[in-house]
């Protein structure tokens, strides 16, 4: 198993290098740089920055060197935050958005599987209905819908929780951000537990546990309950690689200082490093999550086999 | 037939109650483009050490009867009428309850081995937990246990083999899985549903021969159900004919074999490849049309419109299963299957 994820990891450096290329050209061909300001700059004071850059090089020079540079983990410095680097900038959000989207993404999946299979139980009953009409609410309404309105009626109505900030990381103040980040994917993970779990609840195997007159918390939580939650898995992880590397949006909305308020500065910013940077680390994150998706897989089902 | 008939049916020396009774099982499926009634008013028992095979087409609702009797429906089905294990009544009991009997006293083995088995567990797993639920055994006793289980159902290597998971296995071995695991708790009663229908010639021929070893060593009674008359005439003393959802003819196995008395039944036999045929290039006779549409009934017969012998009465009223000699019974109007009894279609 341990070659198989090292084999992954090297066949995921093509891959990488294809994003990075796309990101790098993508990102100069647009318009503007970062020292195009609302006040020009003196022409000499542009010329040395450029120089300070490699902004003054051609392009493809530009871009062996920014990868050289990355292959010796050198992310190189911002280009707006004048005193900051890139891997300080990522080094200072990314503990947060971690934790915060590891904290939305457990919450996904244990009320998200919770209410799924109570949905599957109760197949075609009165909660099965309004547990799926929530969660399709859940899906269709928009974080930034979402988030404003429960600053107005947690944070202003009711004065329950602060409505923004991070106040150094205090719970209250983490709450409101994880719920608003959490609440798609506890939808998700619903509408997609309860799928799979009513499939798996016709499958033959079943049919067998119930003949063999085990009771019916066995039925579930031994033979149903680890089929239905491979699809899951394989929606979490590309979901939990979005969540750990920060969410524009609810980020933005609570203030909280996460990497993914970064990724769009950057970009509007035409911070080409920061930008880079984030990209780098969205993909690295995708490739990771998928790979450990399908080792979860081989823990879930033993016909998976890595070779 | 009543249900003093069939209970006297199971039991000629009037002991104890018989394992298996079923009375006027009706098994009906609600469905979008209306009611079906898989099983019409069934009666039947099953009496101690007895195999008993029942027999018809698909969709006859032969399975679904044993569906009903171990509380397996789906959710839209419902069974009335009277299911009783040992005279104790199983319709409408809670699961909870109903749980005690199968897979303790009643098992049941299906048709498809390769997908019957849980695909995530180990057989270990799969076996101890029958007797760690019935019996409250430890997990130790119970695997020792579940090894004997499989050496009696000739599983090489057992002890090893116990250890892995279903696909490590073939599909006649997962067959003898299910047996071992249905006979942990060493039941009264094994009903097998088309157990040998997925499975090689050869390996059903096997597995035929393992059921009946068990019936004569452990004096399990077992029901089989299929399609195949082969498989029946290997292994049942008695054989009930499923057509439409009703038992059209009943009677023992080499009576049936020999004299059918059901037109239906005939119908099976003469469908049936023979070995002895005198003529090589006999062919096979079909029976002409399709099984009815359970949905909408004839008003008469279920099997008239596809009958060689029907007569006038058979379009107007449905035939009661009565008795006729020999301790059969038949549902239908006709006295005799002659030659000259038949009309041209």
């Amino acid at each position: 198993m341990l070659s198989y994820a090292v084999r992954r990891l090297l066949g995921a450096i093509p891959t990488v290098f294809v994003i990075i290329t796309i990101s790098f050209f993508m990102m100069r061909l647009a318009p503007g740089g970062p020292f195009n300001l609302e006040r020009p700059l003196p022409a000499n004071i542009l010329r040395n920055l450029n120089a300070v850059y490699n902004l003054d090089k051609p392009l493809l020079m530009q871009f062996f060197i920014y990868l050289q540079n990355l292959v010796h983990g050198n992310f190189g410095p911002s280009m707006v935050y004048r005193d900051l680097s890139v891997a300080e900038i990522i080094g200072s959000g990314l503990p947060v958005s971690i934790q915060f989207g590891g904290a939305a993404l457990l919450l996904a999946l244990v009320v998200g599987a919770c209410f799924g299979s109570y949905a599957a139980l109760k197949q075609n009953s009165m909660s099965d209905y309004s547990v799926m009409i929530v969660a399709m609410v859940g899906i269709t309404i928009p974080n930034f819908v979402m988030a404003p309105l429960m600053q107005l009626v947690f944070g202003v109505e009711l004065d329950w929780l602060p409505v923004g900030g991070w106040g150094e990381g205090a719970l209250a103040n983490k709450v409101m951000p994880v719920i608003a980040l959490a609440l798609p994917q506890v939808a998700v993970v619903a509408r997609l537990t309860r799928g799979s779990l009513i499939e798996v609840l016709r499958a033959n195997h079943v049919r067998t546990a119930r003949a063999k007159g085990l009771p019916e918390r066995i039925v579930l939580w031994r033979h149903s309950l680890r089929a239905a939650l491979l699809p899951v898995v394989s929606y979490l992880g590309p979901a939990a690689a979005a969540l750990l590397t920060g969410s524009v949006v609810v980020e933005t909305i609570f203030g909280v200082p996460g990497v993914g308020r970064f990724f769009v500065q950057g970009a509007l910013n035409r911070d080409y490093t920061l930008v880079m940077g984030t990209v780098v680390l969205i993909a690295s994150f995708i490739v990771l999550f998928n790979l450990l998706v399908d080792l979860a897989y081989g823990f879930l089902d033993p016909k998976v086999r890595y070779d | 037939m009543t249900v003093a008939a069939a209970a006297r049916e199971a039991k000629p020396n009037g002991g104890s109650p018989p394992v298996l009774e079923v009375s006027n099982l009706v098994t009906r499926f609600a469905t979008p483009e209306g009611e079906v009634c898989a099983v019409n008013d069934v009666s039947f028992a099953v009496a101690e050490g007895e195999a008993v095979g029942i027999v018809g087409e698909s969709g006859s609702g032969k399975s679904q009867i044993f569906m009903s009797v171990m509380g397996l429906l789906a959710s839209n089905g419902t069974a009335s009428g009277s299911v009783r294990y040992r005279g104790a009544e199983l319709l409408g009991l809670p699961t909870r309850l109903l749980n005690k009997i199968r897979g303790a006293r009643m098992s049941m083995i299906f048709q498809d081995p390769m997908t019957s088995l849980n695909p995530y567990l180990k057989v270990s797993k799969q076996m101890t937990e029958v007797l760690v639920y019935h019996q409250k055994m430890g997990e130790a006793e119970a695997l020792r246990r579940a090894v004997d289980m499989l050496d009696l159902v000739r599983i090489p290597e057992a002890r090893r083999r116990i250890g892995m998971y279903p696909h490590e296995f073939s599909g006649g071995m997962r067959q003898r899985v299910m047996i071992a695991m249905a006979l942990l708790c060493q039941p009264d009663l094994l009903i097998a549903d088309e157990p040998t229908t997925a499975l090689d010639v050869t390996v059903q021929a096997q597995i035929i021969d393992l059921l009946r070893d068990i019936k004569a060593e452990l004096n399990t009674a077992i029901i089989m159900i299929t399609h195949d008359l082969g498989v029946i005439a290997g292994i049942s003393d008695r054989v009930l004919v499923m057509y439409a959802g009703r038992i059209v003819e009943r009677g023992g196995v080499v009576d049936i074999f020999h004299d059918p008395q059901h037109p239906y039944t005939e119908g099976l036999l003469n469908s049936m490849p023979r070995i002895d045929s005198a003529l090589v290039e006999d062919e096979l006779i079909s029976i002409p049309g399709q099984p009815p549409n359970l949905q909408s009934l004839p008003g008469g017969c279920s099997f008239e419109p596809r009958c060689r012998y029907r007569i006038d009465r058979c379009t107007l009223e449905a035939p009661e299963l009565r008795e006729i000699a020999g301790g059969r019974a038949k549902a239908c109007h006709r006295e005799a299957l002659t030659p000259q009894a038949a009309v041209r279609a």
